[in-house]
């Protein structure tokens, strides 16, 4: 069975969804930094597959942005992680609905 | 001409106007400073107008003239100016001399007041009010001064500002005196429309002067009769002569000023002085505003001389002389007998001054009594004064050779004789010298004759200080006489610019019989008549005079004057208070209606605004406001700080977007 272009997309959807759903549920910084992560990796995961399904012939493009993609999530992923590290320290807890000092 | 002695004029009202003015910066207690202040004034102004005097007698027609620029404006110039001519400095030397011995006997009879030197102030600031309109060479000037005079009047006739009388008779004299200035103020508007210059002289321009004369024409009858309406009021002719005899209730000093010196004097004065306005085109010299005057002074003249009989009070029965005299005055320019007119007003100003200051000293010895049916006996309690009131009746009852009043009194009848328009004035004359004898002789009778009433018993002659200008006066009086005689009529050419030759058979004159007899026979009737008065007379009691016992009807009326006040009462006061009314009730009710009427729609305007605002306005704002809040506590929910909910949001949305893409394509 060769794969599809839509094989790809859904698995992508669903693992977005998947993301999604993680990082607007829980209540521990650290689950919502990986949901996010996996909502970027679905993204990562369109590109690919956008790439492979593109008309010959193939300039590295998509490759090319998914790896910078991969790139600015690790650096993204160690701010976060930073930042919850941070937050832990003042309030003594990771849940982020004790987080709402900044509410207007 | 002697420029230097014009340009100087300007010092006569200056001097006492500066004694007035020091005077009033004194403290009240300066009493002595006051009198050496005021004094001395008039004794500079007295020694400056003999100066003034002997200068104007050496030239014939002298007339010293300095005009200056008052203000100009757009092209109008204004100019005022002083004149010494016979005329002024004659009234300058009679004013500053009469003026002087009223002073000094104000040291006496003032002694007691407390507002002393107030009272020394207001004295010098009149005598200077009137030697400024002397010499003032404009109406407008002279318009000045003589409006000053009235107010100098005014604050001395109401010197005793605590009694209600003399309140009332000092707005009484300020009141009457203005209805005529008002003519007067008129005149002078219209003479300067005409003219176009009010100067007097100025070198052939004044209105007095050929050519102005002769820009008036015809108007020249009614500018002079507006400005005889002025002299009317200020010398107490009739019909405005009420407030004379009010005027009595300042102390007797101020009387003697008013009647003799100043004030009554300024009305004969003014039309002495714009005589050329009425006597513009006379025909035989007649003018139709010349005949206006001889009917106003006979009629006075007579009317007063009749209800001088019937007073009781000392000070009133010598105002109504004085009345009956201007009147007289009035009569000899009115006839054209300019020249005796002011011989008149010159001799009447030393002799009134005499009786005037005599009374004061009658009253003074009586303790402050003025009713004359209280006295009696005084001629051998106060010789000296006795002896000088009976010079100054002699003179003013006229009687010839030795007294001043007696000539002047024939010249001004032997004018009136020869009036050619009626010969009535003439024996309404002869009249009126039958009567002052009478009620001259009247007084000195009730006076200084008889055994000593109520008020005489106690009675003591005045201090030197006061008898002294009394026997200056009384030298005066005589002196005059050899002044004025016909026999050398020096001062009557000096006034009239005639030339003058000595020649004694003038003295005996068929008016010398006539004034003799009938002045022999108004003192004889009054003797006859009175020789009782004051005393039991059969059935007659001792306190009713006795004209009013054989004739009680026409006593009422002369004692009550004529009843002129009441007619006043009933007729111009009575319109001025209705009229007064009607104004009152129209403020209150119309006009002021009319305003509240206004008011109420401001204020229903205002009720209505105030309920939109309240109800409309301030409500819709308040709901808005309310709204608005109540939105921004409903959106200030949605932002609770939960990152997860804003991320739901963000999602929701994106879904909603897809799904509109997705419905769109």
């Amino acid at each position: 069975m060769t794969p599809t272009l839509q094989a790809f997309l859904v698995v992508s959807a669903a693992l977005f969804s998947v993301g999604l759903l993680a990082a607007l549920s829980r209540r521990h910084a650290i689950f919502i930094l990986i949901g996010i992560e996996m909502m970027l990796a679905a993204a990562n995961l369109n590109f690919i597959a956008f790439w492979r399904f593109a008309p010959p012939p193939h300039p590295a493009t998509g490759v090319m942005i998914v790896i910078f993609s991969i790139a600015i999530s690790a650096a993204e992923a160690a701010v976060g992680l930073a930042m919850v590290i941070t937050v832990y320290r003042h309030y003594r807890t990771t849940n982020v609905d004790q987080f709402d000092q900044l509410k207007g | 001409m002697n420029p230097g002695l014009a340009n100087n004029l300007w010092l006569f009202p200056a001097v006492p106007f500066a004694a007035a003015t020091v005077i009033l910066a004194l403290a009240k207690s300066r009493r002595k400073t006051a009198a050496v202040l005021a004094i001395v004034g008039q004794v500079t102004v007295l020694a400056t107008s003999i100066v003034a005097l002997l200068a104007s007698v050496q030239t014939d027609g002298f007339r010293a003239v300095h005009n200056f620029t008052w203000f100009t404006f757009g092209d109008q110039t204004l100019r005022l100016g002083f004149v010494l001519d016979p005329l002024g400095a004659a009234m300058l030397v009679m004013i500053s001399l009469v003026g002087l011995c009223i002073f000094v006997f104000s040291v006496g009879y003032m002694a007691g007041d407390k507002d002393f030197t107030r009272f020394f102030a207001y004295l010098s600031f009149f005598a200077g009010a009137m030697l400024g309109l002397v010499i003032a060479n404009s109406l407008l000037l002279l318009f000045i001064f003589w409006e000053l005079v009235g107010l100098a009047s005014y604050l001395l006739i109401g010197f005793w500002i605590e009694r209600p009388n003399a309140a009332a008779a000092a707005k009484k004299a300020f009141i009457t005196t203005r209805i005529g200035d008002m003519g007067f103020f008129l005149g002078m508007l219209w003479l300067y429309n005409g003219s176009g210059t009010l100067l007097f002289y100025d070198g052939g321009r004044g209105c007095l002067e050929s050519a102005g004369l002769a820009m008036l024409g015809a108007s020249a009858t009614f500018i002079a009769l507006l400005i005889f309406c002025g002299a009317v009021g200020k010398s107490g002719q009739f019909p405005l002569h009420v407030w004379l005899p009010d005027a009595m209730e300042g102390p007797t000093p101020v009387s003697a000023l008013i009647h003799a010196a100043t004030m009554v004097a300024a009305g004969v004065f003014l039309v002495a002085r714009v005589y050329p306005l009425f006597s513009l085109g006379a025909v035989n010299g007649v003018t139709s505003s010349l005949t206006v005057v001889v009917w106003i002074g006979v009629t006075t003249a007579l009317m007063a001389a009749l209800i001088a009989i019937a007073q009781a009070d000392i000070k009133r029965i010598l105002a109504y002389s004085t009345v009956s005299q201007l009147g007289l005055m009035m009569v000899s320019l009115g006839v054209g007998g300019v020249a005796a007119g002011i011989m008149h007003l010159l001799a009447h100003g030393f002799f009134k001054a005499l009786l005037f200051l005599g009374s004061g000293s009658v009253i003074h010895g009586c303790n402050g009594e003025q009713d004359i049916r209280k006295m009696g006996g005084l001629r051998r309690i106060m010789p000296v004064t006795f002896g000088t009131y009976a010079i100054g009746m002699v003179a003013l009852s006229g009687v010839p050779l030795f007294f001043s009043g007696g000539w002047t009194k024939e010249e001004i009848l032997h004018a009136t004789a020869q009036w050619p328009r009626s010969q009535a004035p003439y024996y309404l004359m002869l009249a009126g010298v039958v009567l002052t004898a009478l009620y001259m002789t009247r007084q000195m009778i009730y006076v200084f004759f008889g055994s000593p009433r109520a008020s005489a018993e106690h009675a003591h002659e005045s201090p030197r200080i006061m008898k002294m200008p009394l026997v200056v006066l009384a030298i005066g009086a005589i002196f005059l006489s050899v002044v004025l005689t016909p026999a050398w009529p020096w001062l009557h050419g000096y006034l009239t610019g005639e030339p003058v030759h000595f020649e004694l058979a003038r003295l005996i004159q068929p008016m010398l019989f006539v004034s003799l007899v009938l002045v022999g026979a108004g003192m004889a009737l009054g003797v006859w008549f009175y020789r009782k008065a004051g005393a039991r007379d059969r059935d007659r009691p001792a306190e009713i005079d006795p004209l009013e016992y054989a004739q009680p009807s026409l006593f009422r009326l002369l004692a009550n004057k004529m009843y002129i006040d009441e007619l006043y009462a009933c007729t111009i006061v009575a319109f001025a208070w209705t009229s007064a009314q009607f104004s009152d009730w129209m403020d209150r009710y119309f006009w002021d209606g009319l305003v509240r009427g206004f008011g109420v729609i401001g204020q229903v305007f205002g009720i209505v605004t105030a309920g939109v605002d309240e109800r409309g306005i301030n409500v819709g704002v308040d709901e808005s406001t309310v709204g608005a809040r109540g939105l921004g506590r409903l959106l200030s929910g949605a932002h609770s700080g939960q990152i997860q909910l804003y991320l739901g949001v963000v999602a929701v949305g994106m879904l909603a977007l897809l799904l509109l893409y997705a419905w769109l394509a």
